[in-house]
């Protein structure tokens, strides 16, 4: 994965640009001294690395518009980050450019009970809303791993999931409306506390959008009603095809968990050996099927998984019988990640996206990779939605071993769309995936994706070098081809 | 003399759409029609007829997922999802009697194109939260695609959103994919006669912030319910608030008794049961105490707790549904009241669309909520983006657009 080369002539100028913001952000909002830019160095993908130009940490959406402005202006590339937690490298630096930092913006401004919805600052912690309205029974659904250090800022750039997606969406699906500052510092807002916009879906588009179409400077969220109650079932199988299985008679049955996630034979062994979960160790495979809602409702479709559990042979049935129990049972699955950073001296987190019924077919072919490659790999899975997690277990002080490692994983994720599923379930394209792209789109797919940028970014300042291979001018896209023979009436049925 | 272009394939629809911006020739975008007359009338000297793009692909009852050509109509989509107990969560609504035209025309495409949505909005999502993919054909004549046929997708922007709502002025579809859900096995309503609006808000208000999980929350004023085809809630005489619950058995018989234990101190409860409760929703959501007339009908999004005010500042018969954040607003007047409406939602936020009324009225006003400069820039800019020359629907939800 190469950057696009640092333009020496921007570094040049370091001094003025940073005289320049600190007339906006006055005092220590902007960091020039190497020891204190070295933090932001890298983001959760930590395999890349390289040194900000400046840091700046405005504290208000004025602030921010003249930040913007002003790099408009003086041709300077931005990089926005919030808590820095992407695994993609979302937020990775550029030599040439700065970084917008969020981390200021913490306030939460509003809680509106009636309109159930809270509007909050970007850089409030995705678990901070939650913490702010728990007290009165509500809760913001999409809870991404990183949901105590992550913010929800970021998690609008990434579109963020998390275990409970499968029943109450993705970020996209939670957010209602929008402060935005464009490039060129103008500011937009986009929805409110109403549902749908009347014209084109903005928020749509903002969300998910890595940070290349604006920086956002206030969110407005949707906020739940806790259910009343939820139960899990810790589910070992002989095999990952009876696992996969169960996960499709579940859902046929017409039951859509909170949660559903599935470990293979070396996440189970690595998770209990860290937490001592009393997870199953003589099973291929492990699910948490978690049910929410009415106690009745909960305990009726308890019956029905565990029915359906047994009649796919399942090997280890137990069910919580109080809340320790239930989060005794996610302890594992949610500290897996560590757990495999306690084996191995690195481990690289994918996130493809497969149609579910793929999974064993995935998994063989996997497992082949993994010999080929000498890595080993564990997998956790957000079976509801296909939604894998592969780590790939290797060591980075040994030589060559990174590059394997990316070479394993990029054969994962060809894989994930050959069998009809996508490059990111959540993690987003960054630097990590961008040079794989045209494996799921064609030229004319990415050229579309890239005219939106220019509408947003003619200059293509904003988070340059992620998400898209090749960077075109926006005049060369923004031509259209006429073809001679098609001035003649195409030969189509017509009435 | 115009002419309909009923392509069978997506070749076809990339010749045809070449055509026109080799001509400089506007096209309109149509699949079944039905909704036809909503949005700002168009000029354009030919029809692009997307419902020869028909049929289910790909159904995977186990994976959640249907693929089907833009012109599939709703009816035949629920048809096959109802042989497995599954359906559309988000409930498209059937605008074709509110229009005066037959039931039954939708698309699969139609209803993405306008992102639609019925009274579940308020839990499942609109059209858009449903929408996982779909390949086009853009302004330029070029075919691309987004998105896929898994829900966890965050690959490249994400157009499927930009699609659902642009009311065919950015691609015309050839192959749209959905995410579909389990159908609900017993479904009830909570009624509660002759409240006031504000009142209502109160109900609904706090039925949607239990932990009861609400399907569905409307008012219909006395007018509004008078014209309902349910015999008790016609006969009722007095204003009604539903609330829908929906679910297992067990589930749905435990959270009908709680909410009307919690909804008590609004009055006397009752409860409709299956059948009647099917026809109610099929009501609100098809928008049908309003059928049958001609007055202007405007559909109004608000923050839920502002509906039953914004609603009884306007003259004419309003109904609410999402819980007070959806108006259906019938007028008489011969301007559609159009500057009350924009008026009555400019201290609260929000947006009005002129869903029903004369082609003239749709020429002289703005039919969708006007944007604020800066929003306009990027509606502005994406509309060039996809359709530089402007032949696909040019102007039917902003001139120029």
């Amino acid at each position: 994965m190469e950057m696009p080369k640092p333009d020496q002539s921007v570094i040049a100028r370091r001094r003025d640009i940073a005289a320049a913001l600190s007339r906006i952000v006055p005092g220590e909002g902007v960091i020039v001294d190497k020891d204190a830019l070295r933090p932001y160095e890298s983001d959760g993908l930590t395999a890349y690395r390289t040194l900000p130009l400046i840091v700046v940490l405005p504290e208000s959406t004025e602030q921010v518009s003249a930040v913007l402005r002003y790099c408009h202006e003086n041709a300077v590339k931005v990089v926005p980050r919030g808590a820095g937690t992407s695994l993609s490298g979302g937020a990775l630096p550029l030599a040439d450019g700065i970084i917008l930092g969020l981390g200021k913006f913490k306030r939460i401004l509003d809680i509106d009970y009636p309109n159930r919805c809270a509007v909050v600052q970007p850089g409030v912690t995705n678990l901070g809303i939650s913490d702010a309205v728990r007290e009165s029974g509500f809760y913001y659904a999409p809870d991404p791993s990183s949901q105590i250090a992550c913010t929800i800022g970021g998690n609008i750039a990434e579109n963020s999931g998390g275990v409970h997606s499968l029943k109450y969406g993705l970020t996209t699906n939670n957010v209602l409306g929008l402060e935005i500052v464009l490039i060129d510092g103008s500011i937009v807002r986009i929805g409110g506390k109403h549902l749908d916009s009347g014209g084109y879906d903005m928020l749509g588009l903002m969300t998910g959008s890595e940070g290349l179409l604006g920086v956002i400077t206030e969110v407005t969220v949707r906020l739940l009603r806790a259910p009343e109650t939820a139960r899990a079932l810790l589910i070992g199988f002989p095999s990952n095809e009876a696992a996969g299985e169960c996960v499709a008679g579940v859902i046929a049955a017409g039951i859509i968990p909170g949660g559903m996630e599935m470990m293979d034979r070396p996440a189970i062994a690595a998770a209990e050996a860290f937490v001592k979960a009393g997870y199953p160790l003589d099973v291929e495979a492990l699910l948490i099927v978690e049910l929410d809602g009415p106690q009745s409702e909960v305990e009726y479709l308890i019956g029905e998984v565990e029915r359906i559990a047994r009649d796919k042979g399942a090997m280890s049935l137990r069910i919580s019988q109080n809340e320790a129990e239930r989060q005794n049972f996610w302890a594992g699955r949610k500290a897996a990640f560590p757990a495999i950073g306690r084996i191995s001296p690195d481990y690289y987190c994918m996130d493809g996206t497969i149609p579910r019924h793929q999974l064993p077919v995935v998994l063989r072919a996997m497992a082949e990779l993994s010999d080929q490659y000498g890595l080993r790999v564990a997998n956790v899975f957000h079976a509801g939605d296909g939604n894998l997690h592969p780590l790939i277990l290797y060591d980075a002080n040994a030589p060559g071993e990174l590059e394997k490692a990316e070479a394993f994983g990029s054969d994962i994720l060809k894989l994930c769309v050959k069998v009809g599923g996508v490059l990111t379930g959540e993690h987003g394209v960054g630097v990590e995936k961008r040079d794989l792209m045209g494996v799921m789109f064609t030229k004319d797919d990415l050229d579309q994706q890239q005219r939106v940028k220019c509408v947003f970014d003619p200059n293509s300042l904003l988070n340059p070098g992620k998400v898209f291979p090749e960077l075109h001018r926006c005049a060369e896209l923004g031509r259209v081809h006429i073809h001679r023979g098609q001035t003649r009436f195409p030969d189509i049925p017509r009435f | 003399m115009t002419t309909t272009l009923k392509p069978e394939n997506a070749g076809q629809v990339r010749d045809a759409i070449a055509w026109a911006v080799a001509q400089e020739t506007p096209l309109e975008v149509l699949g079944g029609g039905s909704k036809r007359a909503i949005g700002r009338p168009g000029n354009a000297g030919h029809t692009l007829d997307l419902s020869a793009l028909r049929g289910i692909t790909l159904y995977e009852a186990e994976e959640l997922v249907l693929s089907a050509g833009p012109g599939t109509p709703i009816a035949e989509i629920d048809a096959a999802l109802g042989e497995f107990n599954q359906e559309l969560a988000f409930e498209p609504p059937d605008y074709g009697p509110l229009l005066g035209q037959a039931a039954g025309a939708g698309t699969l495409g139609g209803v993405i194109a306008a992102n639609l949505a019925g009274p579940r909005r308020i839990k499942a999502g609109a059209a858009r939260d449903h929408f996982l993919g779909f390949a086009a054909v853009s302004g330029r004549g070029e075919a691309f695609k987004s998105g896929g046929r898994v829900v966890k997708n965050v690959t490249g922007y994400d157009l499927c959103k930009v699609l659902a709502g642009s009311w065919g002025t950015l691609g015309a579809m050839t192959q749209v994919t959905v995410k579909v859900l389990p159908a609900a096995p017993k479904l009830r309503t909570v009624l509660i006669l002759g409240c006031d609006g504000h009142q209502a808000t109160a109900a609904m208000t706090g039925a949607l912030q239990s932990p009861y999980e609400v399907s569905g929350a409307a008012f219909l004023p006395a007018a509004s319910a008078a014209r309902s085809g349910v015999d008790y809630v016609c006969r009722a005489a007095a204003s009604v608030i539903a609330i829908r619950i929906e679910g297992p058995d067990q589930s749905v018989e435990y959270r009908c008794a709680a909410l009307r234990a919690a909804l008590a101190e609004f009055g006397p409860t009752e409860e409709l049961h299956g059948h009647n409760s099917a026809a109610f929703w099929r009501e609100v959501r098809d928008v049908l105490p309003f059928a049958g007339d001609t007055r202007i009908v405007w559909k109004i999004s608000v923050p839920p707790s502002d509906g039953a005010r914004v609603a009884d500042s306007l003259d004419g018969d309003a109904f609410l549904d999402w819980g007070g954040g959806l108006i259906w607003l019938a007028v008489d007047a011969a301007d559609g009241a159009h500057q009350a409406v924009r008026t009555a939602i400019a201290g609260c936020g929000g947006h009005a669309t002129l869903i029903r009324a004369p082609a003239e009225l749709r020429a002289a006003i703005a039919v969708f909520q006007p944007e604020e400069p800066g929003l306009a820039r990027l509606s502005a800019g994406l509309k060039a983006s996809f359709d530089p020359r402007g032949v696909l629907n040019p102007g039917r939800i902003y001139a120029g657009v």
